[in-house]
């Protein structure tokens, strides 16, 4: 383990800590190559950072780049210890391998929020070995001891004779005294920071202003032809057979064949195999999702919530306190139903791939590298280390990428097989949100009482929906005694599974049951924020009608329920002040508030809305609080909360994908609306200050802002919303 | 046929219903241009034909034959970055980026008819192009530094 070069300033002991679970984990160092070794011309100091002669650092980052920041926060963690710019160095996705697996995931995945937190003492350790090594070299080459020496912008200096080399001059003297990384390192003390807590800009930033940065479906690949694939329309149909007659007389159409997910046209470019996918005869069989509904799923899922689940969590004894309440009429009853979602991500699924005898390669953009080659492997019975994943940036991915099943990426491999050179499959927009995976539905059906004071006395929540890990193999990793613990993420008090807690509120009576709902109609997946995406709205919302119920103000009564939660509480704190909470407003306006924890970074969001009287609204001002320890790049933070509410806020308006007869009914963006420019709120930004570990924000702002709007439309209106997306209960965002 | 790209006169061959999006990426290899929706409603598409932006994902190539077409690749020019592209980077306004190559090229034409928008203008002319990112606060300030420094520049 590392310690800091001072006591003074930050509290030391909270940077190096590796007490707790989950994330907390997170934060020990992966293990590092031991031995410095020869690359090419230049040398590996370490599992991730490579010099080249010529004095370029090039960092190998194991983290996926798809707006979130990734690359950014990880080169100014190396460069922070190198003492070098940022943007300097070079950086190149690190090989699928178990080297590079997450500490945290013990695979290769980017997920759940947890790139910065998961990578501020690897990335930092892997710049400060990799100076110390330098360091010695320079020392044993002029004869002078370590501590007269320093570095800056790539070069090693000592002030007493005026001597420098750059790092890549002293690689010879590395090699030739054969310096190796040292066991352990000094890592800078955070009041010696010079990058790390400093606004950045997106270390890649540049390429996507200009045109020139390469997302997948950008590849081209000589010979390469371009794959479009008619798929069923029901979710898990098949191709009983197929006329390609026609498709085949257009011109570049080389070949028609059936695969798992459909029947696939090979052309000369993508346009050419669209026109003719559409001349495609082919007879389905509808498979066993033929005749399922939306509506079927939230009356079963109704039914079900109406009896006893699993039982995740029973604090004191809730169903007497209720019962005991009835008499008193202290208790509130409601049932909250959330549609299914489609992540819609601008770039579609895309995936080129080339299977050459026993080995393939691909280029995908995808959050789960070591999941597609496990997939890859047992897919064409080759060893995992024969399939190579080559990582361009992502167009968005919001969890949509990090496919169990390597949908996307598996297909292409299946198209390609057989053929002499690579193929690129692309998606429609219309495969996108008819044919992906999705957010499941879910129904959270709920009973709380207030005690005689008005605060919640008691809490009886049964969630009913599609579990993630179930029956993959995350089950039982992310299973407690049967239920998903992402199906009630956020809802229960004490830890649950990995997750060392999920609401900061205490309620004296708190009972959660779970149903895994069947199996059926879709593939889950998740859906930026997860759980929270439902239960978030379920908890925040229904927390308000107890407020409303006994009388006390929202914010009054998160601030009450959270007193032995010390950072939640002072982030509402925070929020109170900031958001003028306590300021009247205009007839026909109103104010929301809603608070969560997620991958241990406590945000609160307060919201104001307009509603007109035909139900159109409008989101004047959401002001966000944030705690998510040590804000590494305070601009990035900004930015992921911003994005993460906008996504979270057209979620809650307008997303919907709804299921007749076993067939998404939604096709484009013009009937599966997404946030636009005109509907984006005014956004007010609040991090606070830290000395925590860094933990997760590009999740985070998700979550709140659905029930806070949902809350200020009720303040405005009286009118509480339990169904949705919004647009289907008359409150129109515009 | 003959396009006018960027100032360069191209040779095309692709089928004369193609897609103006499909000839750029596919046959002339400029995939600076985005393909999010094919329908026209999204804006990851958007180039500009004789200044004015359009989307390229519903425009048959056969219909700007001969015309002025300018992508993403000639904003730019010798002298550098756009001012627009500029602006972009000062503001820091892409996440993943996917959508920022029709996002400036709707920005350069709404600036070019427009120098000094308002907040609602801004959000008029640029309501077509989709963020899933959700850039949208940065884009509007994007906007704004860049009539700002346009007109400046203008006038020094």
């Amino acid at each position: 383990m590392s310690e800091n070069r001072s006591s003074g300033g930050l509290n030391r002991r909270r940077f190096v800590q590796a007490g707790g679970a989950f994330l907390f984990a997170a934060q020990c160092p992966v293990t590092f190559s031991r031995k410095a070794h020869a690359a090419g011309a230049g040398s590996m100091m370490n599992s991730f950072v490579r010099i080249d002669p010529n004095n370029v650092i090039t960092l190998l980052a194991n983290n996926s780049e798809f707006g979130n920041g990734a690359y950014t926060v990880m080169s100014m963690m190396l460069a922070e210890e190198l003492d070098v710019d940022y943007r300097s160095i070079a950086l190149e996705a690190a090989p699928t391998t178990p080297e590079y697996y997450s500490p945290l995931f013990r695979e290769y995945l980017t997920a759940g929020s947890v790139t910065t937190g998961s990578t501020f003492m690897p990335m930092r350790t892997a710049g400060a070995k990799a100076r110390a090594m330098l360091l010695e070299a320079a020392s044993r080459d002029w004869q002078v001891p370590t501590d007269e020496l320093g570095t800056h912008g790539g070069q090693v200096t000592h002030a007493g004779s005026g001597r420098s080399s750059t790092y890549g001059e002293l690689l010879e003297t590395i090699h030739r005294l054969d310096i190796q990384p040292p066991e352990t390192v000094t890592l800078k003390d955070p009041s010696e920071f010079a990058i790390l807590g400093k606004p950045a800009r997106r270390y890649e930033g540049a390429g996507k202003v200009d045109g020139t940065a390469q997302f997948g479906i950008d590849i081209k690949l000589p010979g390469m032809l371009y794959g479009a694939i008619a798929r069923p329309p029901v979710h898990g149909g098949s191709v009983v057979d197929f006329d390609a007659t026609d498709a085949l007389t257009m011109p570049g159409v080389v070949k028609a064949k059936a695969i798992r997910a459909g029947v696939v046209v090979l052309a000369d470019s993508y346009w050419r195999a669209q026109k003719a996918r559409a001349k495609l005869k082919i007879n389905w069989d509808r498979g066993t999702n033929d005749g399922v509904s939306s509506e079927q799923f939230y009356a079963d899922y109704r039914a079900l919530a109406d009896t006893p689940g699993l039982l995740a969590e029973d604090i004191g004894d809730a169903i007497g306190a209720l019962d005991a309440a009835e008499a008193s009429k202290r208790v509130v009853e409601a049932t909250y139903e959330m549609p299914l979602l489609a992540h819609a991500t601008l770039e579609p699924m895309n995936c080129i791939a080339r299977v050459e005898g026993d080995t393939c390669t691909v280029w995908s953009g995808t959050q789960y590298q070591s999941n597609d080659q496990e997939v890859i492997s047992r897919f064409l019975g080759i060893p995992q280390q024969n399939v190579t994943i080559h990582r361009p940036l992502m167009g968005g991915s919001f969890g949509r990428r990090s496919s169990k099943t390597a949908d996307y990426t598996v297909e292409a491999v299946e198209a390609a097989m057989g053929e002499s050179v690579p193929v690129q499959i692309i998606w429609s927009r219309e495969e996108d949100i008819r044919s992906g995976h999705y957010r499941p539905l879910f129904v959270h059906k709920l009973r709380g009482s207030v005690d005689e004071s008005g605060m919640p006395e008691a809490w009886h929540q049964v969630a009913v929906g599609q579990s993630l890990m179930q029956g993959s193999k995350h089950d039982p990793g992310y299973m407690v005694r049967g239920m998903d613990i992402y199906s009630l993420d956020g809802c229960l008090q004490e830890p649950f599974g990995v997750f060392p807690y999920g609401t900061s509120y205490q309620i004296p009576n708190h009972r959660v049951e779970s149903h895994n709902a069947p199996r059926l109609g879709i593939v889950p997946q998740e859906w930026r924020s997860v759980g929270h995406t439902h239960t978030g709205i379920a908890y925040e919302c229904f927390l308000d009608e107890l407020a409303d119920k006994g009388g006390i103000d929202p914010m009054a009564l998160r601030l009450r329920l959270t007193k032995d939660h010390a950072r939640m509480n002072r982030v509402l704190s925070v929020l109170k002040e900031k958001c003028d909470w306590d300021k009247p407003l205009a007839p026909g306006r109103g104010r929301g508030v809603a608070s969560r924890i997620y991958n241990i970074s406590p945000v609160a969001q307060a919201v104001e809305v307009t509603v007109a009287e035909n139900g159109d609204f409008t989101v004047d001002r959401v002001v966000c609080v944030v705690d998510c320890g040590f804000a590494v790049n305070p601009l990035g933070i900004e930015g992921q909360v911003e994005g993460g509410l906008a996504y979270g806020l057209g979620g809650v308006a307008f997303g919907n994908i709804d299921i007749v007869n076993g067939e998404v009914q939604q096709s484009n963006f013009h009937d599966y609306p997404v946030m636009r420019l005109p509907q984006m709120p005014k956004v007010e930004v609040h991090i606070l200050p830290s000395d925590e570990p860094p933990t997760g924000i590009g999740e985070q702002a998700t979550t709140p802002i659905g029930p806070a709007v949902v809350n200020a439309l009720f303040n405005a209106t009286g009118r509480r919303v339990r169904r949705f997306p919004l647009s289907s209960q008359g409150f129109n965002l515009v | 046929m003959k396009l006018t790209v960027n100032g360069s006169e191209l040779q095309i061959n692709s089928d004369s219903d193609t897609p103006l999006l499909w000839v750029l990426r596919d046959e002339l290899n400029m995939v600076g241009t985005k393909f999010g929706c094919g329908i026209a409603q999204c804006g990851a598409c958007t180039v500009h034909l004789e200044g004015r932006a359009i989307r390229s994902c519903v425009t048959p190539v056969s219909a700007v034959a001969g015309k002025q077409i300018q992508t993403i690749e000639g904003q730019a020019d010798e002298k550098g970055l756009s001012t627009v592209q500029r602006a972009w980077l000062e503001t820091d306004v892409a996440q993943c980026g996917y959508c920022q190559s029709g996002q400036i090229m709707a920005a350069s034409a709404l600036l070019s008819e427009n120098p000094n928008p308002t907040d609602a203008e801004i959000d008029t002319a640029m309501a077509g192009n989709i963020c899933r990112c959700g850039t949208y606060p940065r884009i509007r300030t994007a906007v704004h530094l860049a009539a700002r420094w346009m007109t400046e520049e203008q006038s020094a």
